[in-house]
């Protein structure tokens, strides 16, 4: 990496928005100044940060936070934000997950475990790059409708903040979810409906509320671009490379379709080489909108009523859902679904190889890793990266009924081997 | 016999900024017909060039999203309301 930030003559200077420029829509183009909008206003397509970017070096991001911020010239956030008031998401674990790959017959797989963030899912990097752009864009309070993780994100970040928080959830959402919003103080408002409903009202609040950064529906544009990170730190966690194969779980479908940019946009700067990769999206069947639309040939995706326990994939019409399509097929992958069944073993298969308890959605994304190789769709010797976007123990009664329920022993010897026997039965 | 439809934001323009506007009842698309009529030019926002719904818009009758009923031909009745809404949020 020979260029550096320090050339006079390429030298640019961040604004408050960092190295970002302006709004572009993704459908027709049309230009917008960066502000609080998340919808063009000529046709309704999403609008997308759009950047000038600096001369970046390898050394320059390695000497930086270890935080997503190490990013931040690749983020629509000032230059100073890894020094506000924030959780400091990011920089989670890439994890070489042999004993599993042994299982599937693979050569080589890693797991990006979200569970390290400080709400334990990728949400607080979404919500990290929302709030700061939502404070620079003068807004009060920070909202969000939610399916629980992104509740849990908004609320602990605004904490940090000192600022205001509302959220809105789905009423039948698990508990562990709930309490993990409510704490951090907060407006919590449980909502009758589905996620779907939830997220219709929060875009009619969006627009009666001027003061109100709803992080994924009016700070939208910013809030999706923190998902990139995910993608700069698999490539940089695995020496600068890009994964050969990667899965990942689809619910609006931004978090796919923003690794899929921080690939290319490491490619485009130069910090990676440009390697073929395959891009793989993953949903519940009870919530397959997407998968529905790849294997119609659609290029849009109708939507559905969701029915799945993976709550944090249940979005009936995801707003991306026709670029998951897009970057799925550019890159030779697919989109699959697996039963709530096979969810939950895989969630099991993954704490029982290799230590990691992941939530509904990590289920759902290692069970399409093992359809898609027992269809032959995904190449067991490729360098392969799943996902685990969060916690299983915020999901745990996905699990419960599969696991065998401990009767108390009396505290003697003879009982405790008694036990034992029984207990010898594997778990697979 | 009017239905009411809520406009979003970036289409307030159209409406002179007002939130919630009347036409009369009948389908989605005689709806969109008679705003298109009120508030020329608001009709091709929300359809495109084929007369099909954009696919970034949302519209909502009562609390049914059209695409998941009738699409278009949905009908709306007499004190129905309608809501137009940008597909682009959440997740």
């Amino acid at each position: 990496m020979s260029t550096t930030l320090t050339n006079p003559a390429t030298t640019k200077s961040p604004t408050r928005f960092g190295y970002a420029t302006h709004l572009a829509c993704r459908e027709c183009g049309h230009v917008s100044p960066l502000g609080s909008t998340h919808a063009c206003d000529q046709c309704f397509g999403p609008l997308e940060v759009a950047y000038d970017l600096p001369p970046l070096t390898r050394e320059s991001i390695e000497s930086g936070p270890l935080s997503m911020w190490r990013y931040a010239s690749l983020l629509p956030v000032p230059a100073d934000v890894a020094s506000r008031p924030n959780l400091d998401p990011g920089w989670t674990r890439l994890i070489r997950a042999d004993q599993l790959a042994r299982t599937l017959g693979m050569r080589e797989l890693w797991i990006k475990d979200e569970r390290g963030n400080p709400t334990h899912s990728f949400k607080d990097r979404v919500v990290g790059v929302a709030l700061a752009a939502a404070i620079e864009l003068g807004f009060k309070v920070l909202a969000c409708p939610s399916t629980g993780n992104l509740a849990n994100a908004v609320a602990a970040a605004a904490a940090r903040a000192g600022i205001r928080s509302v959220v809105l959830i789905p009423a039948d959402l698990e508990p562990q979810k709930i309490i993990g919003s409510a704490v951090y103080g907060g407006s919590l408002v449980a909502v009758q409906g589905s996620y779907d409903d939830v997220n219709r009202l929060a875009s009619e609040l969006a627009d009666d509320r001027d003061d109100w950064a709803f992080v994924n529906v009016n700070v939208r544009p910013y809030y999706a671009e923190g998902s990139k990170t995910i993608g700069f730190e698999v490539a940089e966690q695995l020496g600068w490379r890009l994964p050969e194969q990667i899965v990942v779980p689809v619910a609006s479908g931004a978090q796919l379709v923003k690794i899929d940019k921080a690939f290319r946009e490491f490619v485009a700067t130069g910090l990676v080489e440009d390697s073929p990769y395959r891009v793989f999206g993953a949903q519940a069947t009870g919530c397959s909108p997407v998968a529905a639309a790849f294997r119609a040939g659609h290029d849009v995706v109708q939507p559905v009523r969701p029915a799945t326990i993976a709550k944090s994939l249940a979005i009936g019409n995801p707003a991306d859902g026709p670029y998951v399509l897009d970057v799925v097929r550019r890159t030779g992958g697919t989109v699959a679904d697996v039963s709530d069944d096979a969810l939950v073993e895989a969630i099991r298969l993954l704490a029982y190889s290799e230590g990691i308890f992941a939530e509904t959605a990590g289920g759902v994304t290692l069970a399409v890793l093992r359809t898609l190789l027992a269809e032959g769709q995904i190449d067991p010797d490729a360098r392969t990266v799943i996902i685990n976007s969060g916690d299983g123990l915020k999901t745990p009664d996905a699990v419960a009924a599969s696991i065998q329920a401990t009767t108390p022993i009396a505290p003697t010897l003879a009982a405790f081997a008694a036990r034992e026997l029984a207990a010898l039965a594997p778990a697979f | 016999m009017t239905v009411s439809v809520r406009i979003p934001t970036i289409l307030r323009s159209y409406t002179g900024g007002t939130a919630v506007v009347s036409t009369g009842p009948g389908t989605v698309r005689e709806v969109i017909a008679g705003l298109d009529a009120d508030y020329p030019g608001i009709g091709g926002r929300l359809l495109d060039d084929a007369g099909q719904l954009r696919r970034f818009v949302n519209v909502y009758v009562g609390d049914e999203d059209i695409r998941l009923v009738q699409g278009l031909d949905t009908p709306v009745s007499d004190g129905g309301q309608i809501s137009v809404i940008p597909a682009v949020a959440g997740g």
